[in-house]
């Protein structure tokens, strides 16, 4: 318990102005914007409809909404200095959202927390916010829960399937964001070659920023089972045996 | 195991956030406007823009602030509350 309260305190009481994974205003060109509006419109229209469905289903799924929401709203604002990178990068937090609301519901939660930095805190933009809806929200929540889900399949205990999917949702959601920016700006370079490049060069800050977020998805996991199992029964992640 | 990667991650972030954000730069900066420069397009002014002195900082505190009410206020009510009535539910 003691260092999870530390955590929040952490992430509450310490807020940085960040610079880190979303995409900048105005660096996509105008198609490329619209376009990933476009993609990803529907997984957020998705993701209301399935809240809508869940809350009417049952009430206590938001306050878990609001948890998990404002957990990721925090975490993609929190900047983490990574000394062997010398430079700071934030998690995502949609690996967790989407174990534990679900991936629709967690890329809504991603777009809001996406559409609040960019219209007050000067981080992403409001032309790039479809592109940073997609890698971050759809991407990352999506193969968060795959990898969770996949884990699982394989017998992985509660911390390590979360481990793994923390692991997943942050490193490839940062290959979503490289994706879209090679896509847009390769020109007459090689789109591999570009992607390439550019996925390489966050290496070096995203895989300790990627150990970190599986830490803590794993430990969050295994403290709501201690806690209140009855969710993670709920939720079919784990067992009436294993409660 | 987990001890050790504990241990891996603390090795990794030794520096408290306020101390290197100034001097470091975020990924944004250092990857995505990088390369975005170098092939042919600059990041432009944010339509509403708070980085302006101090004012940044006073929104980054009360979305912190903010968001840590929120996650706060409904942690209470699952695992604290919620707990409670489970524990007796089960008793029952």
């Amino acid at each position: 318990m003691k260092p999870l309260v530390l955590l929040a305190l952490m992430l509450g009481f310490f807020p940085l102005p960040v610079a880190a994974m979303h995409i900048s205003e105005g660096i996509l060109p105008g198609g490329w914007a619209i376009l990933w509006f476009v993609v990803a419109a529907p997984f957020v229209a998705w993701g209301g409809w399935r809240i809508n469905q869940r809350r009417a289903i049952d009430p206590g799924y938001i306050s878990l909404v609001g948890i998990f929401g404002a957990a990721v709203f925090v975490f993609s604002c929190f900047p983490l200095p990574v000394p062997v990178a010398g430079s700071t990068a934030h998690p995502a937090g949609t690996g967790l959202s989407a174990i534990l609301l679900g991936g629709p519901a967690s890329v809504v939660v991603a777009f809001i927390s996406l559409l609040l930095q960019a219209l007050f805190l000067a981080h992403g933009g409001l032309t790039t916010l479809g592109g940073n809806t997609f890698s971050m929200g759809v991407v990352g929540s999506f193969s968060g829960l795959a990898a969770f889900k996949l884990a699982r399949l394989c017998q992985g205990n509660l911390f390590w399937s979360g481990f793994a999917a923390g692991v997943a949702s942050d490193l490839l959601t940062y290959l979503g964001t490289a994706t879209e920016m090679a896509l847009a700006l390769h020109g007459n370079t090689p789109l591999l070659t570009v992607l390439g490049q550019i996925y390489l060069a966050f290496m070096p800050t995203q895989v300790p920023i990627s150990i970190l977020e599986g830490v803590i998805i794993g430990g969050m996991l295994v403290y709501v089972r201690k806690h209140r199992p009855d969710i993670l029964c709920k939720l079919k992640i784990i067992t009436a045996e294993e409660r | 195991m987990k001890r050790f990667l504990l241990a891996v991650l603390f090795m990794l972030l030794p520096l408290p956030a306020s101390a290197a954000a100034s001097k470091w730069p975020g990924v944004d900066e250092a990857v995505v406007e990088k390369f975005a420069a170098q092939l042919g397009r600059t990041a432009r002014e944010p339509y509403l823009n708070t980085d302006q002195g101090d004012l940044l900082l006073f929104v980054f505190a009360l979305a912190g602030g903010g968001g840590g009410f929120i996650m706060g206020y409904y942690w209470h009510k699952v695992f604290i509350v919620k707990q409670d009535l489970c524990l007796k539910d089960g008793e029952d």
